[in-house]
């Protein structure tokens, strides 16, 4: 898989990270570089090995379905560059 | 098993200009979970708080905060896929949809493409006795819901509540099985009814808690068949996907408008566009949503947050021996146990209230009289009054008291819907008031024969002209229920009055 100028500038469009023009070329050769690298694990034969998704054999942590959290909005606004009545103000986005 | 039989419905036909063509249509639907606590962190789900006051560390996604699964929503999804009988995936995993929206303070959605919790099942959709639509579910996958925001506050700003960020929805994908925007509103009621009876979602649309994305393609006659045969997509047209509805009357709507639009464009030589579109209620019309297309690269990837979701068949098996009996089910085995028609089994069976309130007034009684007073006496009240059952003032004992009263001969109908009424305004035992207010039928021969006497001395010339024409006896027996305040029993008065007439 090659990843072009284009690609570079859609990936970084979709990750809204701004990327200088100038900079595009460098960035796709930084990815096809990486790309490369992983490409390398194509070469060991995995076939009939169940995919490991952890070291430890590990169960997922479980929760009770009880209101232990919440209740503090003006903590959970406090980073908001704007705030208004008690909600997030954001530039307007509609449909 | 319900020992209900059926044949499916033709596709609805719609005539174009020069062709006829005939729809397809897939549903998604967003049913949310109804737990006390969201999917991945303790904050409350309840509707209607103050803004961002539902909201933990990890909703408004703070760097370093984890979620950690409520398995209460887990076993809801699961027992929601066996409702649908459909497979339940011992092992299923979450992944992230990556898209930026204010809405979404992670950045991603945690839902769960490529390995859902469950597989597939279906829903049989009653169109009518006998037909019924077999819709097959694809899948049922768990995942987060998004925030609110709110446009019409601020001229130049949007307002986001988080508050239902993070809460749990069961995403239920349907296959393109439905045929007509009628099919569509009777799925997703059907569905509704399942989900309310198993006690997963508590299906209030007006508060967003179900709502439907609808993909709807048009095809020539005689497609679909090809491509149910082949299981090859190709052989139907191109779909178009209308988001977020949560009224049945706007679904019919816009997939009828939708029909017509692709209708229109193909039928001048064009190509439908797949695309995403939403509803404008008022306008009755669709419109494309342009703004969301370049964000349909979702790059997924499998959460690295979460741990794959492995359960037990044991503890499956374990909700499965657990599941409320099911609307068909309970609609079969009131048509069974109680004599009902289909049409009154399916009324009475809508909702779990009703169905109880019924079983409760026709448990040792006759069902279908029961049936008959629930259904037109009660629940015709209870519409008049835009009440619903668990507000009525008449309870499921009252009311069987009153069916008992007529069962016994011990009041007439017409009495007991007087009776009724005095029951719901004035509450009380039906058989003590029948007592005091002396309202009781009159069988005793000797008091009618006694009224009929009365009557017939006080009309000689009726009595003349009744004999030559037998049809007036009828005038005479309701002269005598008059006499005796609608209490005489008519089938005795009837039988007297002919007797003493001679006819």
């Amino acid at each position: 898989m090659s990843i072009d100028k284009e690609t570079a500038r859609r990936v970084a469009h979709l990750a809204r990270i701004r990327v200088e023009e100038e900079r595009l070329g460098a960035l796709a050769d930084e990815f096809n570089a990486i790309l490369a690298f992983v490409e390398q694990l194509n070469e060991v034969d995995v076939e009939g090995i169940e995919p490991m998704t952890a070291v430890h054999p590990m169960r997922l942590k479980r929760r009770q379905d009880e209101v232990t959290d919440g209740g503090y909005p003006e903590k959970i606004l406090a980073n908001a560059p704007d705030a208004r009545e008690g909600f997030f103000a954001v530039p307007k986005v509609v449909e | 098993m319900p020992d209900l039989t059926f044949e499916e419905p033709k596709a609805k036909v719609i005539h174009g200009t020069r062709d006829d063509w005939e729809l397809v249509i897939g549903m998604e639907i967003h049913a949310q979970v109804s737990s006390r606590a969201k999917l991945f962190s303790g904050a409350s789900t309840e509707f209607g708080a103050e803004p961002n006051s539902n909201v933990a560390f990890v909703d408004a996604a703070m760097p370093g905060m984890l979620p950690v699964i409520n398995e209460f929503c887990v076993e809801q999804a699961v027992r929601t896929g066996l409702g649908l009988k459909a497979q339940i995936n011992l092992n299923s995993a979450f992944d992230r949809k990556n898209y930026f929206y204010p809405d979404l303070p992670q950045g991603y959605q945690i839902s769960q493409l490529y390995h859902p919790i469950v597989g597939e099942g279906e829903v049989i959709v009653w169109l009518g006795e006998g037909v019924a639509r077999r819709v097959r579910i694809e899948r049922i996958h768990l995942e987060q819901d998004a925030g609110k925001s709110i446009h019409d506050m601020d001229p130049e700003m949007s307002f986001v509540d988080l508050n239902r960020t993070g809460v749990a929805l069961m995403e239920i994908v349907s296959r393109p099985d439905i045929r007509s925007p009628e099919e569509a509103a009777a799925y997703v009621t059907k569905l509704r009814q399942i989900l309310r009876y198993l006690g997963t979602c508590d299906g209030n649309m007006q508060n967003g808690n179900l709502r439907a994305d609808v993909n709807v393609s048009v095809c020539r006659p005689g497609a679909f068949e090809r491509y149910r045969e082949s299981g090859d997509f190709s052989h139907l047209g191109t779909r178009c996907e209308i988001k977020n509805m949560n009224s049945m009357r706007f679904i019919q709507q816009a997939i009828e408008f939708e029909a017509r639009r692709q209708i229109a464009i193909l039928e001048d030589g064009g190509t439908v566009v797949q695309e995403t579109r939403l509803f404008d209620p008022d306008r009755g019309e669709t419109r494309s949503m342009r703004s969301k297309e370049e964000a349909h690269d979702y790059r997924y990837f499998p959460c690295p947050d979460l741990l794959p979701l492995e359960i037990e068949q044991e503890w499956v098996d374990k909700i499965r021996d657990n599941l409320p009996e099911l609307p068909d089910e309970k609609k079969a085995r009131f048509m069974r146990d109680y004599g009902l028609k289909d049409y009154d089994a399916t009324v009475l069976t809508a909702d779990l209230d009703s169905a109880a309130y019924f079983e409760e007034v026709a448990t040792g009684r006759d069902g279908k009289l029961a049936a008959n007073w629930v259904i037109n006496e009660l629940f015709g009240r209870l519409n008049k009054e835009g009440l619903a059952i668990g507000e009525s003032p008449v309870s499921a004992g009252q009311l069987g008291t009153i069916v008992d009263l007529i069962r016994k001969g011990e009041i007439s109908g017409k009495i007991a819907k007087e009776l009724f009424e005095i029951v719901w305004s004035e509450g009380g035992d039906p058989a003590e008031i029948v007592e005091a207010r002396g309202m009781k039928q009159v069988t005793d021969t000797g008091a009618i024969e006694a009224a009929v006497d009365a009557v017939i001395a006080a009309n000689p010339a009726q009595v003349e002209k009744a004999q030559d024409n037998p049809k007036l006896a009828g005038w005479f027996v309701g002269q005598v229920m008059k006499a005796t305040g609608g209490k005489a029993n008519p089938q005795a008065v009837n039988q007297i009055v002919r007797q003493k007439l001679g006819l």
